[in-house]
């Protein structure tokens, strides 16, 4: 056995970087090392949920589709070549566990093939600046609840598309492969997500400023 | 865009948009690049919908995801723990 192929030491792969690390855990989980996936479970755990919520829109539905991800990652284990971050390979099971859950709760929502709309509609006539840093301008409990929100009020066309380019950083590509869409149709949808939210977020920064979006457009 | 409307050699207020997620996302080729960079440099509007924009995708980005409900996490782990130890056995 070479010295790059060797299992390393638990203290090993605590000093590695998380990539690393996450390779160990992997390959210790994949020999039938139950405490390396729940340790993996217990890293990734919270971001799946909010993964799975922002998709779902539904606390029951993001459970199940979190719970459903973890122990169908666990079962196709086996599956997994190690070709991308075990991270990413998780995201789109889970990303497949709650589309299903989106689509048998609110069939009619999630049209993957709907048209495509322009954007212009979502650009003020003057745009306000909003400083350096302005999410250090306001309580963290308050721009959580209004992050949250502003997700919540996308479109689940929208939503999803900006929750896996920009939140979970899948390419262009994997985003259109993952949901089915072409590849304009994925920029399209990022484009309209990025600007509603940076309305919603200019509302924060700005106490109400002027806008020229109609309330009803959010 | 507000006025007056600033234009260079290919990109301006109105096709502006269809540059911003590419420029953004370091996809865009130089001299598109470049383009918008000039255009930006002289349209105070177009460079605050850049910067906010940016912004925005920024503090979505790194925000941390909140803890599990420990209500789930309990359901979670048991509910891995009995099926996991069962498809081992």
């Amino acid at each position: 056995m070479s010295t790059t192929d060797r299992p390393r030491s638990a203290a090993a792969a605590s000093r590695a970087g998380p990539v690393d690390d996450e390779a160990s855990l992997v390959a210790a989980a994949k020999a039938g090392d139950l405490r390396s996936f729940e340790e993996l479970v217990h890293r990734y755990e919270a971001r799946i949920y909010r993964l799975t919520y922002n998709i779902t829109q539904n606390r029951e539905d993001a459970q199940d589709a979190t719970q459903d991800a973890f122990l169908k990652s666990y079962q196709h284990l086996p599956d997994f070549q190690g070709d991308s971050r075990f991270y990413t390979w998780l995201v789109r099971i889970a990303v497949n566990e709650a589309l299903m859950k989106l689509r048998r709760r609110r069939p009619q929502e999630i049209s993957l093939d709907e048209s495509i709309q322009t954007a212009d509609d979502l650009v003020p006539r003057e745009i306000e600046d909003w400083g350096p840093k302005p999410d250090q301008r306001v309580e963290q409990s308050e721009l959580q609840t209004v992050l949250a929100r502003s997700i919540a009020q996308l479109e689940p066309a929208y939503r999803i598309v900006f929750q896996l380019r920009d939140i979970e950083e899948l390419s262009t590509e994997e985003t259109a492969r993952l949901l089915g869409l072409s590849v304009p149709a994925v920029k399209s949808r990022l484009l309209r997500a990025r600007l509603k939210l940076r309305q919603s977020l200019d509302r924060l920064f700005h106490g109400g400023a002027r806008s020229d979006l109609q309330e009803s457009e959010l | 865009m507000g006025a007056p409307e600033v234009t260079c050699k290919k990109v301006n207020c109105k096709n502006l948009l269809n540059e911003l997620c590419d420029f953004l996302d370091g996809e865009l080729d130089a001299a598109t690049v470049e383009d918008v960079k000039q255009h930006i440099g002289r349209c105070e509007d177009c460079r605050l919908l850049v910067d906010t924009t940016r912004k925005t995708i920024e503090i979505f980005c790194k925000s941390e995801p909140v803890p599990l409900p420990q209500e789930l996490r309990d359901r979670l782990h048991q509910a891995l723990e009995q099926r996991l130890r069962g498809a081992r056995s």
